[in-house]
């Protein structure tokens, strides 16, 4: 047994323990901080995975963004805990627990017992990176290979934003999502809401930039991006913009449209939709990525932000 | 109709293009309305329809005339790298029946949803919508690839159930909440079976998988996971605690589609993982069991909308009792080799999909004009409807008569198809189903057509007169599912016997009649009854007559109502939903 | 014992843990939780089955990484919708309840739904 191995071990304990605690706790403002924090552990597994995108996505959406969402609600919903009556009796929870140690044991068995010959796409992803020029697997099996995933996944992106935005009253339509935060100006707050957005740009350009040769991408970039709007946000320091805003709606549009143009470029003049060029593949795709960016940094915050409540003034 | 050929997944096949389109126009249409808002979004919707429409048409034109499917890579990049688009006959069947049926809802609700001058809110979330539901569901038909399916399954969700809560009131928002929770819930055990697949054979192509997959433990429990993901998200009994009070919440256009398409697509999803992805997996005694549960929910549901009150409700619990006829082909396409194969059975399924699509979005939409005009829609204060809405009425009646299974419908047609498969295997217990679910549809449609055909017995309050449109939408939409049977089928689904709707004897005439008449016994037995019905003293005559029977019926109904809300509770019907997942991985296990 | 094995039981419990915690906690804020919770168990389960396809001089196969990142993606905004529909149906109703209608043991003759 290695220091590794007995490092992953204790992380994986850590985890499973925090998750526990996160179901099992009453109070659920303790669960959200109990996500967050598995969340952040988390990451820490997909690095020892030697998945380092993933890790940084799931920092960044999964534990980060994921657990301010959660964060708000919870204290949103502080007053509905009061009201709750059913509490599923004994029969049900012996049996729900009986069912999911069943099926965690079912996958647990079926991970293990996988065969020892491994099939694996590496080799062929590697193989073909002479297509976009890029150097880093996963954007090209992102933004090349299965590019028509990500295309959809941006879609499905926009409509949850529909989705949400469809939760405003009547009257609030149009208007300026969540409610107007208002900050002590001398406030820690308010003051890292100043210091930090610079930074975080930059980092997060960075990131994105970076994510063409080495771990790093669209998604981690817009997510560190959203994060920085959202701490101006908080700190009162700017308002959302009003949902009905023809540019915001633009933005939100921007990554998608931009990535079915290029699409039926490739199907009216290349090879097939959604092909590259060789010769242009890489421009291409960092025009992609750079509309990407900015509609996932804008939808991420707006979808933090949920729906109108205060109409917007005339 | 897929011909296992190796050079057929490697190469883009003439008139490939077309899939994608279907795709990517009801997508730009998305984005478009996204970003012009206000007035435009219903003209953007009404532009991408028919272009869509037309390109559904194409796919069928083009369809036959190559020798097997229509074949795109996208990107150009053949499997397991790349993603193919495949068309086989029945994605064409099932894109032209989305096509038509997402015609009619437009044309019923361009008068509902029409948009103001200034952007409210319920229009532009409708139509673009409704375009994302049709792009989800062209995918879920045209995609070859297990994760592009995933995705597709999302768009589907994220799009439907924002539609549920469109009235905003309490109910709909909590209806539409526990639909997001357990199609989640759905989708997530689906992925992890997608995790288990790509860890055994380094590829999620539907394909390449068909060829590749054998029974390994890994491959039972994601089979297992995925079925019952996949069912949870079709609202099979006993997972359908969502069903009922989203399609009865939402706007009746959006239950139309609801319930008439966007089941359909993880019941697709369904057949190509049985059908494609692992044929020889299941075997015999799964087979049954996903069976057993159709048949559960044609009696379940069936019995549970005899005694409802609201029309809506009713129209929603008939379409859990639908779902379980579609599952009953899964036993009967056994081959001789124990895999399943595409025969008539499975012909027989697809038939009954596009048939119940059809007819089940014409009887909302006509539920919908009926419920405008009168501004009520409980089924005993119905009175009058008749004179008022005639056209609605029919539309319902040739709706219900398609569903029964009257001919030339496509439910005749499917029903046939079935029966044969059913004969030709020797289990007659599906046979006695099939025939028992169309008596148990006689009985609702008949019950609800008696109250409005009825004279209007008291002042009824009239809301907004019904726009003629609608209800002509709502009227070709059951004209076209009454229709159905005299298309010409054998082009993309393997109906071996040929046209078999053409005899007018006698026993297609008392297979007609069976329905009726065995509809009428249980809709008197089982039905809510109320006294003022304008034939006061025969009725009262009747019902006395029957009185003991209908008391035991009743006190048997009343069982099966007691069992459906025990089985909407949250925490039953999770555990259902485990302890299916856990019988299907037995089951599969078994056969071998 | 090798990672792959570690994280794979660990996948596998989150993955319980995640089932059991959405089928009994009756807040649907606690369900999302649960639901997160699976999600990320079902994500690791990709990381394994990625990280056995490491070839290549690649430690962890590209193609289920990018269909992790997607689907984290796909959850995040689940969860948004999520908890937009329960924050709304609070304001509406004042309690977040899931069930409309009493628990079993109820009336039977009410109407459902």
């Amino acid at each position: 047994m290695s220091i590794a191995t007995i490092f992953e071990i204790v992380l994986a304990a850590v985890v499973l323990g925090l998750g526990i605690w996160t179901t099992a706790v009453r109070e659920t403002y303790s669960a959200t901080v109990g996500f967050v924090a598995y969340g952040l552990l988390v990451a820490l597994i997909w690095v020892r995975l030697d998945a380092v995108d993933v890790a940084l996505t799931e920092a960044a959406i999964g534990g980060g963004l994921g657990g301010v969402l959660l964060l708000g609600a919870a204290a949103r919903l502080r007053n509905a805990e009061l009201m709750v009556t059913e509490t599923p009796g004994k029969v049900t929870r012996v049996s729900a627990a009986a069912l999911s140690v069943l099926i965690a044991t079912a996958l647990a068995g079926a991970v293990l017992l996988l065969p020892d010959s491994v099939s694996t796409l590496a080799p062929t992803v590697v193989a073909h990176a002479w297509a976009t020029g890029l150097t880093n697997p996963v954007t090209n099996v992102l933004m090349a290979f299965r590019a028509m995933d990500t295309m959809l996944e941006k879609v499905v992106l926009l409509l949850a934003i529909v989705g949400v935005w469809s939760l405003a009253p009547d009257s609030a339509w149009g208007g300026h999502p969540g409610p107007r935060h208002q900050a002590d100006p001398n406030g820690v707050l308010a003051f890292l809401a100043r210091l930090l957005p610079p930074i975080g740009i930059v980092v997060g350009i960075y990131i994105f930039w970076t994510g063409a040769n080495h771990p790093g991408g669209a998604f981690q970039g817009g997510a560190i991006l959203a994060s920085m709007w959202l701490l101006a946000i908080m700190a009162g320091l700017t308002d959302t913009p009003p949902v009905r805003s023809r540019r915001l709606r633009f933005i939100l549009v921007a990554g998608p449209g931009l990535f079915l143009i290029v699409g039926l470029g490739g199907l009216c003049f290349g090879a097939a939709f959604l092909a590259y060029p060789p010769a242009l593949a890489k421009p291409l795709i960092l025009g992609i990525e750079i509309a990407m960016i900015l509609t996932i940094a804008t939808t991420l915050g707006l979808l933090l932000a949920g729906a109108p409540e205060r109409s917007a003034k005339r | 109709m897929l011909a296992p050929s190796p050079t057929l997944d490697a190469t883009t096949t003439t008139g490939g293009f077309l899939l994608v389109l279907s795709i990517v126009v009801p997508v730009a249409g998305i984005l478009l309305a996204f970003v012009l808002g206000d007035r435009y979004v219903r003209l953007v919707a009404f532009a991408v329809i028919p272009i869509g429409s037309a390109i559904a048409v194409a796919i069928l034109v083009a369809l036959p005339q190559g020798n097997g499917p229509l074949v795109y890579l996208l990107g150009d990049w053949p499997p397991p790298l790349g993603i193919a688009l495949r068309a086989d006959g029945l994605s064409a069947v099932m894109l032209a029946a989305a096509a038509a049926v997402i015609c009619a809802v437009a044309v019923f609700a361009a008068a509902d949803f029409s948009p103001a001058t200034t952007e409210t809110r319920a229009p532009f979330v409708f139509w673009i919508l409704l375009l994302a539901i049709w792009g989800a569901l062209n995918t879920i038909f045209l995609g070859g690839d297990l994760f592009t399916l995933y995705v597709a399954l999302e768009l589907l969700t994220f799009a439907a159930v924002p539609l549920v809560s469109l009235e905003g009131r309490a109910e709909t928002l909590r209806a539409a909440m526990r639909y997001l929770l357990f199609a989640l819930l759905g989708s997530v055990l689906y992925l992890l079976g997608t995790a288990l697949l790509y860890g055994l054979h380094g590829t999620l192509d539907i394909v390449l998988l068909s060829r590749r997959v054998s029974l390994e433990p890994a491959a039972l429990v994601a089979a297992a996971l995925m079925t019952t993901g996949l069912l949870a998200k079709t609202a099979l009994f006993p997972l359908h605690l969502w069903l009922p009070p989203a399609h009865a919440g939402a706007p009746s256009a959006a239950s139309a589609i609801l319930s008439g398409l966007v089941v359909k697509g993880s019941f697709f999803i369904v057949v190509r993982l049985w059908f494609n992805v692992m044929p020889g997996l299941p075997g015999f005694a799964a087979a049954q069991l996903i069976a057993a549960l159709g048949g559960a929910a044609i009696v379940f549901g069936s019995v549970v909308a005899l005694r409802q009150e609201r029309l809506k409700l009713l129209i929603a619990y008939s379409t859990l009792a639908q779902i379980g006829y579609l599952f009953l082909m899964f036993p009967l396409a056994f081959g001789a080799s124990g895999r399943l194969e595409s025969g008539d059975a499975l012909a027989g399924g697809l038939l009954q999909a596009v048939s119940h699509a059809t007819a089940k979005a014409a009887m909302f939409l006509a539920a919908g004009s009926i419920y405008a005009t009168l501004g009520q829609d409980r089924i005993p204060g119905l009175g009058g409807a008749g004179r008022m809405v005639p056209i609605s009425v029919l539309a319902f009646a040739l709706s219900g008569l398609a569903l029964m299974g009257l001919p030339p419908g496509g439910a005749y047609l499917a029903k046939e198809l079935l029966l044969q498969a059913a004969a030709e295997q020797g289990q007659w217990w599906w046979a006695v189903l099939l025939q028992a679910g169309g008596i148990f549809t006689g009985a609702y449609v008949l019950l609800v057509l008696t109250y409005a055909m009825a004279p209007a017995d008291r002042q009824t309050t009239l809301g907004r007169a019904a726009p003629r449109m609608g209800e002509m939408a709502a009227l070709a939409l059951a004209l076209c599912s009454l229709l159905l049977g005299l298309m010409p089928w054998g082009a993309y689904l393997s109906i071996p016997h040929g046209d078999a709707s053409d005899k007018f004897d006698l026993a297609t005439i008392s297979k007609a009649l069976a329905p009726l008449l065995g509809g009428t016994v249980v809709a008197i037995l089982l039905g809510r009854w109320e006294p003022p019905l304008g034939y006061p003293s025969r009725w009262t005559a009747l019902l006395v007559a029957v009185g003991p029977v209908r008391r035991a019926a009743l006190a048997l109904s009343a069982l099966v109502e007691r069992g459906d809300k025990v089985l909407r509770w949250w925490p039953t019907a999770c555990i259902c939903l485990l302890s299916l997942a856990a019988l299907f991985a037995a089951s599969m296990r078994v056969a071998f | 014992m090798s990672a792959v094995t570690v994280f794979g039981l660990c996948a596998a419990a989150a993955v319980g843990l995640g089932l059991y915690g959405l089928i009994t906690n009756p807040q649907p804020l606690r369900k999302i939780i649960a639901f997160n919770l699976l999600g990320s168990g079902v994500f690791l389960l990709f990381g394994v089955v990625g990280r056995r396809g490491a070839a290549a001089s690649i430690g962890n196969d590209p193609v289920p990484q990018a269909l992790v990142i997607t689907g984290v993606v796909v959850a995040f905004s689940a969860t948004a919708l999520a908890i937009a529909l329960v924050l709304r149906l609070f304001q509406k109703a004042g309690s977040t309840t899931l069930s409309d209608d009493a628990p079993p043991g109820a009336d039977p003759s009410l109407p459902g739904g």
